[in-house]
C-alpha cells in the first residue's frame, strides 16, 4: 500500500485560497486504508475547510466526493460529468493519483491535500511501517524476507554495522535492526549460510537508471 | 612487481614483523591548515600511519583526502579513510585513483557514520555501496586493475586496503564472520572499535585466530585512552557499539581529582602491553582524540618508540 498523511490545514487553505468552486476529491484505495484520503477523511477536510472559510466570510463552495482509485484512469473519467461545477480539485490521492487527476483534467488545476510517504504495511490500527522501496530486483529471499535496502538506515547489503543495541537500530530505538532481523530469521531457517557470499553493489538501474519507470506488457494491452 | 602490494610504510612495517603503531587525526571544521599541522605535529615519528577521518560522525570538515595530502607535506604516513555515505560509485573511484596519484598509499574503508548524528541531519545520505563491497572495489582496481564496471584502468592504483571491525557490536556471534567477510573481500589490514572490554576482546580474538583470520590480514587493536570519567560514561552510554564495563568507570573514579586523565593513559598502556603479547594481534591503533599532544608520552610510556625504519 501507498500511504500518506494530511498536509497541514493552514498549508491546503492557502493553496486553494483563490479558488470558489472547489471538488475535494477521495481515493477508496491506499490513503483510505491509512485513513488519510479515504471517504471519511475527504468529508472531515471538506468540513473543516467550509467551517474555516464561514468563520473568515469567505465565499466559497466546497463539495467532496470519493472514486475508488484516482490512480487508474477508467475510475476518473466518469468525473467528466461534474468537472465544470468546479474550478479546482483538491485531491486526497497519493502524488500518483493526484497526477493521473491533473492529466485527464489539463485545464483544472489540481492540488494535493497529502503529503505521499511510502510503501508499507499496515502494522497495528493507526501504526504504519516502510517495507519495500520499490528497488526493481527483489532480494528478500537471500535475505530471510526482511530488507535490508528498505529497512537498514545504510542500505548495507552486507551488515550489521556495528551501531545496533538491543536489536534496535542506532538511528531510530523504535525500529527494529534489519539485520538483526535477518541474521535471526536465517538462523531460524539453517539458511545463514546465505549470508558467506559478499553481496556486490547493487544494480539501481533498474529503480532509477532511465527516469520514471513504466512496465508495458503486451499481453495486457487490448 | 614489487614484493609489497602498495608499499606503504605501514605495509613495510607489518610485513617485517614489527609491532605496528598507527596513530589519528580529524581533520579541522574549517580551512584551519595550521591547526591541521599542529595536531599531525604531535604524532611525527610516533607512529606508523595517521589516519585522516572522513567527516566523522557525520560532522562536516576539511575533506580526508585534501587533509592527507597535508600530511604527506608534512612528512607524515596519511592512511585515508573513505566512507559511503558521501559518494555514489563514480566519486569512490576517481578519489581513489586521486589520492593514489598524490601518493597516498593506505586506505580505511567504511560505511560512515548516519547522518543524523551529524550536523547536517537533514542531508541525504548515499550509500551506493557499503564497506564491503568498497574494500572489494579497492582491491578489484588495485589487483585486476579494473573499474567495477568491468572496464581497464590505464594504471591501477596500488593501496594497501584497510578495514574497520567492531567486536563489541551486536549480534557479538557475527562479529569474527564479518571480519572473515571483509577479509575475503580484499582487506589487507583491519583496525578494530576501541576496546575497553578486555575479556570481550580476548574471546573475540580467540575465535579470530581459531579462523586463521590473523595469518590472512593485520589485525590492529584500537585503544583510545580516556580523559574522564564523563568521557567514559558518555562511551558507556551513548556511543553505539561501544562497550565500557563499569569495572573501568569505577578505576577511573576512584583515581580521584586531578587524577583520572593519568589513570586513563596507564589503563590505556596496560592495554596496549597485552595485545602486543596477545596472539594474533598485529599492532595498535590509538585513537587519541583531540589528544594528539599527548601521544608523544603514551608511545613513550609503552615502550614502542622509536619507530622501526624499513
Amino acid at each position: 500500500m501507498i500511504t500518506a498523511e494530511q498536509k497541514p490545514i493552514d498549508e491546503i487553505r492557502n493553496m486553494i485560497a483563490p479558488y470558489k468552486r472547489i471538488l475535494a476529491l477521495g481515493c477508496g484505495s491506499c490513503v483510505a486504508e491509512c485513513a488519510a484520503g479515504g471517504e471519511k477523511e475527504t468529508a472531515m477536510l471538506a468540513s473543516a475547510l467550509r467551517m474555516a472559510a464561514k468563520i473568515n466570510g469567505e465565499e466559497v463552495i466546497i463539495e467532496e466526493k470519493t472514486i475508488d482509485r484516482q490512480c487508474v484512469n477508467e475510475f476518473v473519467i466518469p468525473l467528466d460529468d461534474i468537472m465544470e461545477k468546479y474550478d479546482a480539485v483538491l485531491s486526497l490521492g497519493c502524488g500518483a493519483g493526484v497526477q493521473a487527476v491533473a492529466d485527464m483534467f489539463p485545464e483544472v488545476p489540481v492540488i494535493p491535500a497529502l503529503n505521499t510517504e511510502f510503501m508499507g504495511e499496515t502494522k497495528d490500527q493507526g501504526y504504519w511501517v516502510e517495507s519495500c522501496i520499490g528497488c526493481g530486483d527483489c532480494m528478500l529471499y537471500y535475505f530471510g524476507g526482511v530488507c535490508p535496502l528498505t529497512r537498514c538506515a545504510k542500505h548495507l547489503l552486507n551488515g550489521p554495522c556495528g551501531g545496533s543495541m538491543d536489536g534496535r537500530c542506532e538511528v531510530d530505538p523504535d525500529v527494529p535492526c534489519a539485520w538483526q532481523l535477518i541474521i535471526d530469521r536465517l538462523s531460524r531457517f539453517g539458511a545463514l549460510d546465505r549470508l558467506e557470499k559478499i553481496y556486490p553493489p547493487k544494480d539501481w538501474s533498474k529503480k532509477e537508471g532511465c527516469g520514471p519507470r513504466k512496465i508495458v506488457r503486451e499481453d495486457q494491452q487490448k | 612487481m614489487s614484493e609489497y602490494k602498495a608499499g606503504s610504510n605501514l605495509e613495510k612495517v607489518l610485513k617485517a614483523g614489527h609491532f605496528a603503531f598507527t596513530g589519528e587525526c580529524g581533520p579541522p571544521q574549517g580551512a584551519n591548515i595550521e591547526l591541521l599541522k599542529e595536531k599531525a605535529g604531535h604524532l611525527k615519528g610516533c607512529v606508523d600511519a595517521v589516519n585522516v577521518t572522513d567527516n566523522q560522525t557525520a560532522v562536516v570538515r576539511m575533506s580526508s583526502w585534501a587533509a592527507s595530502l597535508v600530511l604527506l607535506q608534512e612528512g607524515l604516513e596519511p592512511n585515508f579513510q573513505m566512507v559511503c555515505r558521501d559518494r555514489n560509485r563514480l566519486a569512490i573511484q576517481s578519489d581513489i585513483l586521486g589520492v593514489y596519484t598524490h601518493g597516498i598509499r593506505n586506505m580505511l574503508c567504511l560505511s560512515g557514520d548516519h547522518q543524523k548524528f551529524g550536523d547536517h541531519p537533514e542531508s541525504k545520505n548515499v550509500f551506493d555501496i557499503d564497506s564491503m563491497q568498497l574494500i572489494n572495489t579497492v582491491k578489484t582496481m588495485r589487483d585486476d586493475g579494473k573499474f567495477l564496471n568491468g572496464k581497464d584502468i590505464d594504471v591501477p592504483p596500488r593501496l594497501f586496503i584497510g578495514a574497520a571491525s567492531n567486536p563489541f557490536a551486536e549480534p557479538f556471534d557475527f562479529r569474527v564472520y564479518r571480519l572473515a567477510k571483509k577479509i575475503e573481500a580484499g582487506a589487507d589490514f583491519v583496525q578494530t572499535q576501541c576496546i575497553y572490554n578486555m575479556d570481550r576482546f580476548r574471546e573475540f580474538m580467540k575465535r579470530a585466530v581459531d579462523m586463521g583470520l590473523h595469518e590472512k590480514c593485520y589485525l590492529l587493536a584500537g585503544v583510545t585512552p580516556m580523559k574522564s570519567v564523563g568521557m567514559a560514561r558518555y562511551m558507556a552510554k551513548q556511543v553505539p557499539g561501544m562497550e565500557v564495563p563499569e569495572s573501568l568507570i569505577k578505576r577511573l573514579k576512584g583515581a580521584g581529582k586531578g587524577k583520572v586523565a593519568e589513570e586513563g593513559i596507564k589503563f590505556a598502556i596496560e592495554q596496549i602491553h597485552e595485545f602486543e603479547e596477545m596472539e594474533g594481534v598485529a599492532g595498535v591503533h590509538l585513537m587519541a582524540i583531540e589528544w594528539e599532544h599527548r601521544v608523544p608520552e603514551i608511545a613513550e610510556r609503552a615502550g614502542v618508540l622509536p619507530r622501526p625504519q624499513v
